[in-house]
């Protein structure tokens, strides 16, 4: 069992924070707390819990509404992050001594992971409620892992973090078994649950250590402990580093950390595919950003070689293996694989201008979620009709479905990076990061990247080929219908993919230029 | 109106043809006819506007962007909407606004296999706001979106109604073109940060880079990603592969864009971009440059011999051509650079013209194969003289547009700009003399063995064949007088491009190399 593998650890670090916290305080204080901060959070697990109990009093009679139902709780949620966004300018706000702080880079991504939520909701909807599947439970889940999603945006401090991360990922390793008589969605599960633990244990792990060297599990104060040590970083910290940064790269599948994204993205239901594609990656990409850009300020000599190597690595060898693969999902996985390894290569330079590293990671993350949810709900359309998850099954899909065709070649050429879909900006913003520092390290990386865009090129113009120019596999023109969920959910994707790309929508919601590292 | 123009006149002629497809895609697609006559008012409406703007051109003031518009665009990134028409786009922009309605006029009748007006008449118009776009940008960001977005409409058109080894052929052009744009986005992102500047603004880079603190080795390492992306789109030698398939598998219309504006955007970025910002690497990519550039005449000449495709053939004698233009722009001189921009127009409506003449042949024939051809004279007079009129203009015949686009090139490499080596081109100059009379090698004995002789036995009696309809009329006349009177009064464009064209020359003087 997990916990007790992790026991040692998760011990050691409980006890650490009790004798720091009653070393310091002599009596419990209650911290205030600020509701308003906290209301996206408090909302969607309300909410959750409303709907859980609506499901046990109603059972079936209940059971169609809870798509709805749930997606309603991410659209409620979303009005405290709307009315929370720099009111009165007295942003960011801190809460619980520095481990919690709502900002602007915060209240973005809450918005990125419920509306998120709300489109995986509607890919779920007819998908769930044709198949023979526990639906309503399934979108209990995912309510909790949006939660540690929101969670993850505002978390400045190692435990919470940690705790983000396996509240998104646990409802996740259950969610990917949910097939439950396909042999391929078990496979699917027992993977990722395992090497999720696994990559847990790492991470925790390399926590351990950074807490051991800085005394203080808030990132504010262990990127200030670290910066004493600048010129001759101890192994000790060289190992926590390390290992830190290992345990995220199994969460967001950077190579060689990503054996587990192919099998567990093909077994899974499409719809959590593309929760996990998407919406987890995002939170795995989160929790990294916020750790090395805070906690990790100042070791960039550790942190930048490594992220550099990752990043080479992700993008190149997600695309080289992309090519291969005849299975469109498989192919968006690994795909998947390459954007990452784009949205990590910043992280590559980040010391000369870190505010610029999390802007274009933020870009980058906002535009892959509307193009990369759009692209799977085009997969789950066509599905419906072919049955097939094979490339070659979208053939003929431009004369027999002319308006998913269109949608769905707008994504893939978002993904490409071919103005004027949004992809060409998440592209343009990394490359500007990249050369922003002015070293042959980072224009170096960004012609790899380069190179990179044109070998993706080849694979995601194969699926275009296919959809426009070639024959149906079984000369079966019939038109497909389209539920209203999935047009409404290909609806608001497409169109923020189109829009970002030709305004200034998504580059100016990034603008972080007024965040404060933060600070207790 | 003047106040009209100048605040939106740009922005009207560069969407106008946007604002056709959104029209066009609320009409079902079976009115055909409703669906002809919306994307033909589009581009209509959007040369009209260009034209109203040429009238209110201040000539005497051409080296200065005229109907300037300076917006803010994408503000985080700095990225501006800055456009403006000078007289070094003036004359592309009006080739590509007589082009397209020409090529929308020809399509009334000629819709390739499989048909769908509809959405083949929507790609061309997306083509022309990308072509349009790209010749009026004054920021390398808005460069960089327009350069781009006409890569879709190509890539579709050429997969869906190309000939038969159309996928080969489209994901080639892509490809190839996308593997320099990713490049060349790099580069204009490396400028930036060196130089330190506020805007993406051309001028305003070039005043950095003017102000020299940026060592040579970034400067040609910068050049180089811009060359990759420019270079390959012209094409150059050893990347012009994409182009003999690209153009022969294209439908006609795809062609003739293909060949009279798409290849001049790599070439204008040239001139507009890599050469005025970077004149000092640009010195010292110049031979390299030239010699590519006399390897292409020759190579391209030699692959025409070779060709028993007539589409094809006329495929390869665009790297010849496109060569010479590249030798005008490596002398680095006003001169030279006047040249270039000529041969552009010249090459556009020359080859243009081939690519249509071959379209309407493989519509009566069935076939472009060289030998199977023959008698075109005979069977339909005009059209055969037509394609004689327009291979001589190709060749280089003085008196005609072809002969002020290469003729003035050769001359310009006797005295390259001061820093270049001046026998090195002069052995240039040589080369490229010696490709003109390939040139007339190959094009006569296109000519001989299509338009003269007698009819082959199999089409000696085929109903198809037959003379020139009205629509071809129609598409091809304007273009054809052009060819004559371009040949007769080069002024015209000569005055337009001279001020512009030395304001380069004079940047590269000022190095004092």
């Amino acid at each position: 069992m997990p916990s007790t593998l992790w026991g040692a650890d998760v011990g050691s670090i409980v006890a650490g924070l009790l004798a720091t916290t009653t070393a310091d305080t002599a009596e419990f204080v209650r911290p205030a707390i600020d509701w308003h901060a906290f209301a996206p959070e408090l909302i969607v697990l309300g909410w959750g819990a409303l709907v859980t109990v609506i499901d046990i009093i109603g059972l079936e009679r209940t059971r169609r509404f809870m798509p709805s139902l749930t997606g309603i709780g991410f659209l409620l949620a979303m009005i405290p992050v709307l009315t929370l966004w720099d009111l009165d300018g007295d942003l960011p706000r801190v809460l619980f001594d520095g481990a919690y702080v709502v900002d602007n880079y915060a209240l973005v991504l809450k918005g990125l992971f419920l509306l998120s939520g709300y489109v995986i909701v509607l890919l779920s909807t007819n998908y769930m409620a044709e198949g023979d599947y526990h639906d309503s439970e399934f979108y209990q889940l995912i309510a909790a892992s949006v939660l540690g999603m929101l969670v993850m945006t505002s978390a400045r401090d190692l435990v919470s973090i940690f705790i983000a991360l396996e509240l998104v990922s646990i409802p996740a390793y259950l969610m990917a078994a949910w097939r439950k008589r396909d042999l391929k969605s078990n496979e699917a599960g027992l993977k990722y649950m395992l090497m999720g633990v696994f990559a847990s244990g790492i991470l925790l792990y390399g926590m351990s250590m950074l807490y051991g060297a800085a005394g203080d599990t808030r990132l504010s104060v262990i990127g200030e402990s670290l910066a004493g040590d600048a010129d001759g970083v101890s192994p000790f910290i060289v190992i926590g580093t390390l290992f830190t940064i290992i345990g995220f790269a199994f969460k967001v599948s950077a190579v060689p950390f990503h054996t587990w994204a192919p099998d567990t993205y093909e077994g899974a239901p499409t719809p959590l595919t593309a929760f996990l594609a998407v919406a987890s990656k995002a939170a795995g990409f989160v929790g990294l950003v916020t750790i090395v850009l805070d906690g990790l300020r100042e070791v960039p000599s550790i942190v930048e070689p490594l992220m550099w190597i990752l990043a080479a690595l992700t993008m190149t060898v997600g695309n080289l293996i992309a090519l291969r693969q005849t299975n469109v999902v498989r192919m968006l996985a690994y795909s998947g694989i390459a954007q990452a390894g784009y949205m990590m290569a910043p992280l590559a330079v980040y010391s000369t201008s870190p505010e610029l590293v999390r802007e274009s990671i933020v870009t980058y993350l906002v535009i892959y979620a509307a193009m990369n949810l759009g692209a799977f709900a085009v997969v789950i359309v066509a599905a419906r009709k072919t049955r097939s998850g094979e490339i070659e099954s979208f053939g003929g899909l431009f004369r027999y479905a002319p308006g998913v065709t269109v949608t769905m070649t707008v994504f893939l050429f978002s993904l490409t990076g071919i103005p004027p879909m949004g992809g060409w900006l998440a592209k343009f913003q990394v490359f500007n990061a990249l050369i922003e520092g002015r070293t042959g390290w980072g224009v170096g990386l960004a012609v790899i990247a380069s190179i990179n865009s044109v070998v993706a090129a080849f694979y995601y113009l194969n699926v275009a080929k296919f959809m426009w120019f070639m024959p149906a596999p079984d000369d079966d023109y019939s038109p497909i219908r389209v539920p209203s969920a999935l047009i409404f959910a290909l609806g608001v994707t497409v169109i923020v993919t189109v829009i970002s790309g030709v305004s200034p929508l998504v580059p100016d919601l990034t603008d972080f230029t007024e965040v404060a590292t933060a600070g207790p | 109106m003047q106040e009209f123009l100048d605040t939106w006149g740009i922005t009207a002629m560069v969407f106008l043809p946007l604002v056709g497809v959104a029209l066009m895609m609320a009409v079902p697609q079976k009115e055909e006819s409703l669906q002809r006559w919306l994307a033909l008012a589009a581009s209509i409406g959007s040369a009209v506007v260009g034209v109203l703007m040429l009238w209110n051109f201040d000539y005497d003031d051409s080296g200065t962007m005229q109907f300037a518009v300076d917006h803010r665009w994408i503000e985080v990134i700095t990225a501006r909407y800055a456009v403006g028409i000078d007289g070094m786009s003036l004359p592309l922009l009006a080739l590509t606004l007589l082009v397209v309605p020409l090529v929308l006029i020809y399509s009334w009748n000629h819709i390739p296999a499989p048909g769908n007006a509809k959405a083949f008449l929507i790609l061309i118009l997306v083509l022309h706001t990308g072509m349009l776009g790209t010749f009026v940008a004054r920021d390398l960001v808005l460069f960089f979106v327009f350069f781009e977005v006409v890569l879709l409409p190509m890539y579709f058109m050429i997969g869906v109604w190309g000939g038969e080894q159309r996928l080969y052929a489209a994901i080639k052009f892509f490809l190839y073109t996308l593997f320099g744009s990713a490049l060349m986005l790099v580069s204009f992102l490396a400028l930036f940060r060196v130089t330190g500047s506020e805007t993406f603004n051309i001028v305003g880079l070039a005043e950095r880079v003017a102000e020299g603190d940026i060592s040579l080795t970034t400067q040609v390492l910068i050049f180089g990603g811009m060359f990759m992306g420019f270079g390959i789109k012209v094409p150059m030698f050893p990347f012009h592969t994409w182009l003999p398939d690209a153009h022969t598998q294209a439908p006609t219309q795809g062609s003739v864009l293909l060949a009279a504006v798409l290849l001049k955007l790599g070439t204008y970025g040239f001139i507009r971009i890599a050469i005025p910002i970077l004149p000092e690497a640009a010195l010292e990519w110049a031979p390299w440059i030239g010699l590519l550039a006399v390897i292409g005449i020759i190579y391209g000449a030699l692959g025409c011999l070779a060709q028993t495709d007539m589409k094809r053939l006329i495929a390869f004698s665009s790297v010849a051509h496109m060569g010479y233009v590249m030798l005008g722009i490596a002398t680095l001189t006003d001169f030279g650079i006047n040249a270039a921009i000529f041969g552009m127009v010249a090459h556009g409506l020359i080859t243009g013209m081939l690519f249509f003449i071959a379209g309407s042949v493989k519509e009566r024939y069935h076939t472009l194969e060289i030998k199977r051809l023959g008698g075109l004279l005979i069977q339909a007079p005009r059209m055969g003289w037509i394609l004689g009129i327009t291979t001589m203009a190709s060749l280089g015949l003085p008196g005609l547009a072809g002969f002020w686009g290469e003729f003035p090139a050769i001359l310009a490499s006797y005295d390259p700009a001061p820093g270049l080596s001046d026998t090195l081109f002069r052995v240039y100059m040589v080369v490229a003399a010696i490709g003109t009379v390939l040139a007339a090698a190959y094009l006569l004995w296109l000519l001989q063995r299509t338009a003269f002789g007698t009819p082959s036995e199999e089409f000696v009696d085929d109903p198809e064949v037959h003379d020139m309809v009205f629509t071809e009329w129609l598409a091809w006349a304007p273009m054809l007088v052009l060819i004559v009177v371009l040949g007769f009064l080069p002024s015209l464009i000569f005055d337009v491009t001279n001020t512009p064209a030395s304001m380069v020359g004079d940047a590269v003087n000022a190095l004092g190399r």
